[in-house]
């Protein structure tokens, strides 16, 4: 081997936080390595929301998001990042969650985050699908979406750019002071090494006090307008660092493609990514009464992530004493997101020996080092027995409905096509009577019935007001009412 | 007998399932079948819009009406919930436990891109023939069928017997290899008697062997294909053109019931034994998810896995031979009209190839025909392909079949279903 010179950073994980901690590296001068088994962005950052929201229960989480938030603003152009500024609600569902409001905005006023409250009449206005009844909100009018794992590969691309490493397909299996062992044997050396893979973490520093905190999240078809705003309720921040070993609350998103993505779960004590029915209920019923017409809109697809969290809910950043040369950037839990570009600043000026902009020692993962007896201990840490998985209560609710195969009646029946009287044959599917095609793609082209036999989709329509029927799948009734659909652009 | 007191449960009423029914009915189990479709009989014999079904299916359709059985039309599997399935009816969301299951989901048509694909008026071949089946206008009309397979005669039969102009059928398949299938059906006489009434009924129909599709032309709606053999190309005006390339295993469900998946073919199937088990206990296959190989084929597994799901494994094995047979016939099959290797050199950059997100070729494949991305899950991530309605059930099956690895995972819901019946059990 060419004596080629020894890295200065290795980074274990290309999530948002390592990928950011790349490219604020190499920005600096480092040279870097990182290391990444799967997919760039595909771990937690993949599982997660991309809300960018500053959260100010606790002063330390509060400095580190609203840090985090500013330096977000220098990729609100990009447009792999779907960056869209639509704000967050806090909904107050009563009056004693408005009570909560005025401090809370007092808060954000004085880290000089704008915040606003909203009476009742006006979050009416301005989220028309909220039930009535609601006390009001709080308006963080500069919190923000994006679509992270997009994110995370632009900002490795950059690093790249600027001359960083990158081994795909390789996981860290082992660290020393000099460098870390690859699962293929081989060796890489490294003057520092970053951990920066999540609740994996683990794995490398079994000591730390990391658990993952399970998730589920649910996207929808494509539904623009049904929300505008990131809903949050103000009961969110109570769940989100409870005690309980699962908990759901009402946390729905407008994405940049019109589609509604749907939170927000947490438990602890499981370790299998399945999606569970009996969670995911849960939290769409939680969200159903806050928007009480969100049951109609179609559900595309579910699924979990894992999110590392801390026992005292502040992530692990900066160097692990007890092995010379490593660091740490993890324990995010669900604002890994909002906090990857200034975990990235905290990291790279620790290492460069630069003045950081916020204090960096309340995230300093030495503070898990401490000696705490037993009365100190934060109770979270006790161990979480394992919660209630599946059903054994539920009703089995199976019809037996006996359809005898005989022919239909020869009479005829019309039906009508956006508006249009169509005369048809009973026993005929929908999408036969109709003959043409009923919706539009995404970019505008127009699209009839493929497969016929329920699978493409393409032969989709609102039927009598229930959108997306597979009219290829249902046969003619007297006076149904079908209307063409149009897949919304991208916003 | 105790372990009878709870149905068999099937999933899917085509040839596979409704062999499954009887023969566990006749084991001296109940068995309960369901069906996404609101009619039985699966794709092969799929009611016509008149309420009757193909003839050889009477039989089999009998078993329906048996007292032992409780047949669940218009019952869709979305999701599992730890020992029972999630099932969405019109009526709404149950859950149906199980204790022990047949898996007959079938297959579905493999729709490759091409130019023009995506126009109004262009369907899979399988595709026009069931949508003719439900009704579809098609008397009169000028049609062109494409693509591979012996689905494209079939095809061409329904909708010349509903009245249409069956301009040609192009197939991909040259002469030779076409010639040395016929010739091999002699070991199969129900096919090749099939094989001649089919050629029968279209004599009149030109079979143009080695011949493809290369773009389909149209505004609004395809109004005329582009044909080519090795002499050159020409247009043919036509009002619909159905394009099939033979079918792919339905896996989803299976896949979410941590059922073994085998990967090693172009397109992922169910692994099951010689009994059609899975490797999970009490959960069997059979039919066109454990391979692609026609109704004597899921008719002898649907047979094996009923019985052995009624505990009956000497019925079984005598279905043995039957399967064997057919398995060998399938092997043929799949010989003779495979996806020709350089077909992605007929697709444009701009092609379509998710129909559901509007995802370009050019977004995943590079000009020198290598992938964009290193991995399905970075592709997906990157692009949305595969992530939009059908959840990549028609592009992932196609990226295989071109050689980009699609993505494996399966998520649920298999099903894109309405919020509020996932809520209200």
């Amino acid at each position: 081997m060419p004596n080629a010179p020894l890295p200065d950073l290795l980074i274990a994980g290309a999530g948002i936080v390592g990928t950011a901690c790349a490219l604020a590296a190499a920005e600096a001068g480092l040279r870097v390595v990182v290391v990444e088994p799967g997919a760039i962005g595909a771990g937690a950052t993949a599982a997660g929301m991309g809300h960018l929201v500053a959260l100010e229960d606790d002063p330390a989480e509060f400095a580190l998001s609203a840090l985090s938030l500013r330096m977000w603003n220098r990729h609100a152009d990009l447009p792999e990042a779907e960056f869209s500024r639509c704000g967050t609600l806090w909904i107050a569902a009563d009056e004693a969650e408005l009570a909560a409001v005025a401090p809370k905005r007092e808060a954000y006023l004085a880290r000089g985050i704008a915040a606003e409250l909203i009476d009742a009449p006006t979050l009416a206005r301005l989220e028309p699908n909220l039930r009535g009844g609601l006390a009001g909100a709080l308006r963080v009018p500069d919190d923000a979406i994006v679509y992270a794992p997009r994110v995370a590969r632009v900002l490795l691309d950059r690093a790249r750019a600027l001359g960083a490493r990158v081994v795909q397909g390789r996981r860290v299996v082992a660290m020393d002071a000099g460098g870390v062992r690859l699962d293929d044997g081989s060796r890489l050396a490294a003057a520092r090494t970053l951990l920066a893979c999540g609740v994996d973490t683990r794995t490398l520093v079994p000591e730390l006090p990391l658990r993952p905190r399970k998730g589920h999240l649910l996207i929808t078809e494509r539904a623009p307008g049904f929300v505008r705003h990131q809903l949050i309720e103000l009961g969110y921040l109570a769940s989100a660092h409870g005690n309980s070993d699962s908990s759901v609350a009402f946390n729905v998103q407008p994405r940049p493609t019109g589609q509604v993505l749907i939170g927000s779960s947490r438990q602890y004590g499981v370790e299998d990514a399945a999606v569970e029915p009996a969670m995911l209920r849960r939290m769409l019923a939680r969200a159903r009464t806050y928007l009480p017409t969100i049951g109609e809109l179609t559900a595309l697809r579910a699924w979990t992530g894992f999110r590392p969290a801390t026992t005292d809910g502040l992530p692990l950043i900066g160097p692990w004493p007890p092995v010379p040369g490593l660091w740490l950037a993890t324990g995010h839990e669900g604002l890994g997101i909002t906090t990857a570009l200034a975990t990235a600043r905290l990291v790279v000026d620790a290492m460069t020996g630069a003045t950081a902009p916020i204090d960096p020692t309340p995230y300093w993962p030495a503070r898990v080092l401490s000696p705490v007896g037993d009365e100190g201990r934060d109770p979270r840490a006790a161990p979480i027995p394992a919660p209630e998985r599946g059903h054994t209560t539920d009703a089995i609710a199976v019809r037996e409905t006996r359809t005898p195969i005989t022919p239909p009646s020869p009479a005829s029946l019309v039906i009508h096509l956006d508006g249009v009287p169509v005369p048809c044959t009973p026993g005929t599917t929908l999408a036969a009577a109709i003959a043409t095609g009923t919706r539009r793609s995404r970019t505008g082209t127009m699209r009839a019935p493929t497969c016929g036999m329920g699978v493409c989709g393409e032969c989709r329509a609102t039927v009598d007001g229930i959108a997306h029927v597979l009219t290829c799948q249902v046969r003619v009734a007297p006076g149904m009412r079908v209307t063409s659909e149009r897949e919304p652009a991208h916003a | 007998m105790p372990e009878h007191a709870h149905p068999v449960v099937i999933v899917g009423a085509g040839p596979a399932g409704l062999a499954a029914a009887r023969a566990a009915i006749e084991s001296g189990a109940r068995a309960l079948v369901l069906d996404a479709h609101d009619a039985p009989g699966g794709q092969v014999w799929r009611r016509r819009h008149d309420g009757t079904h193909p003839a050889p299916a009477a039989q089999a359709l009998a078993i329906l009406a048996h007292p032992a059985c409780t047949w669940l039309p218009a019952h869709r599997v979305v999701a599992r919930d730890g020992d029972a399935l999630l099932v969405q009816s019109p009526q709404g969301t149950s859950r149906l436990p199980f204790q022990r299951l047949v898996l007959a989901t079938g297959a579905r048509e493999l729709l490759l891109p091409f130019p023009g694909w995506t126009l109004p008026g262009v369907t899979g071949a399988g595709g026009l023939q069931a949508l003719v089946k439900g009704g579809w206008p098609i008397a009169g009309r000028r049609v062109v069928v494409a693509g591979s397979g012996p689905l494209l005669l079939a095809a061409a039969d329904t909708v010349r017997a509903a009245g249409a102009r069956v301009l040609a059928i192009a197939e991909e398949a040259d002469a030779a290899g076409l010639a040395r299938f016929a010739l091999s059906l002699w070991r199969y006489p129900a096919k090749a008697r099939q094989a001649i009434a089919l050629r029968a009924r279209l004599r009149a129909t030109p079979y143009l062997p080695d011949t493809h599709v290369v773009r389909a032309i149209g505004d609004e709606r395809v109004e005329a294909v582009v044909l080519a053999d090795r002499h050159g190309e020409r247009e043919l005006a036509c009002d619909a053109l159905a394009v099939g390339h033979g079918l792919v295993p339905n896996v989803e469900l299976a896949t979410l019931l941590d059922c073994a998946i085998d990967r090693g073919a172009m397109h992922p199937v169910i692994a099951v034994d010689a009994l059609q088990r899975t490797s999970v206990p009490a959960i069997l296959a059979a039919g066109e998810g454990t391979g692609i190989g026609g109704v004597d084929r899921s008719l002898a597994e649907g047979c094996i896995a009923g019985h052995v799901a009624a505990g009956d494994e000497v019925r079984a094995r005598r279905a043995h031979a039957a399967r064997a047979q057919a398995h060998r016939f399938a092997r043929s099959l799949a010989r003779t009209f495979a996806v020709p290797p350089d077909y992605a050199q007929r697709i444009a950059p701009d092609t379509l190839v998710c129909r559901c997100e509007d995802v370009s070729w050019r977004t995943l494949v590079q000009a020198d025909g290598t992938p964009v991305h290193a991995d399905a899950r970075a592709r997906k991530l990157d692009t949305r392909v595969g992530m939009g309605w059908c959840q990549g059930r028609i592009c992932g099956a196609a990226l295989a079949a071109l050689g980009v690895a699609p993505d494996v995972g399966v998520r649920p819901p298999l099903y894109p279903v309405r919020i509020g019946s996932m809520i209200d059990l």
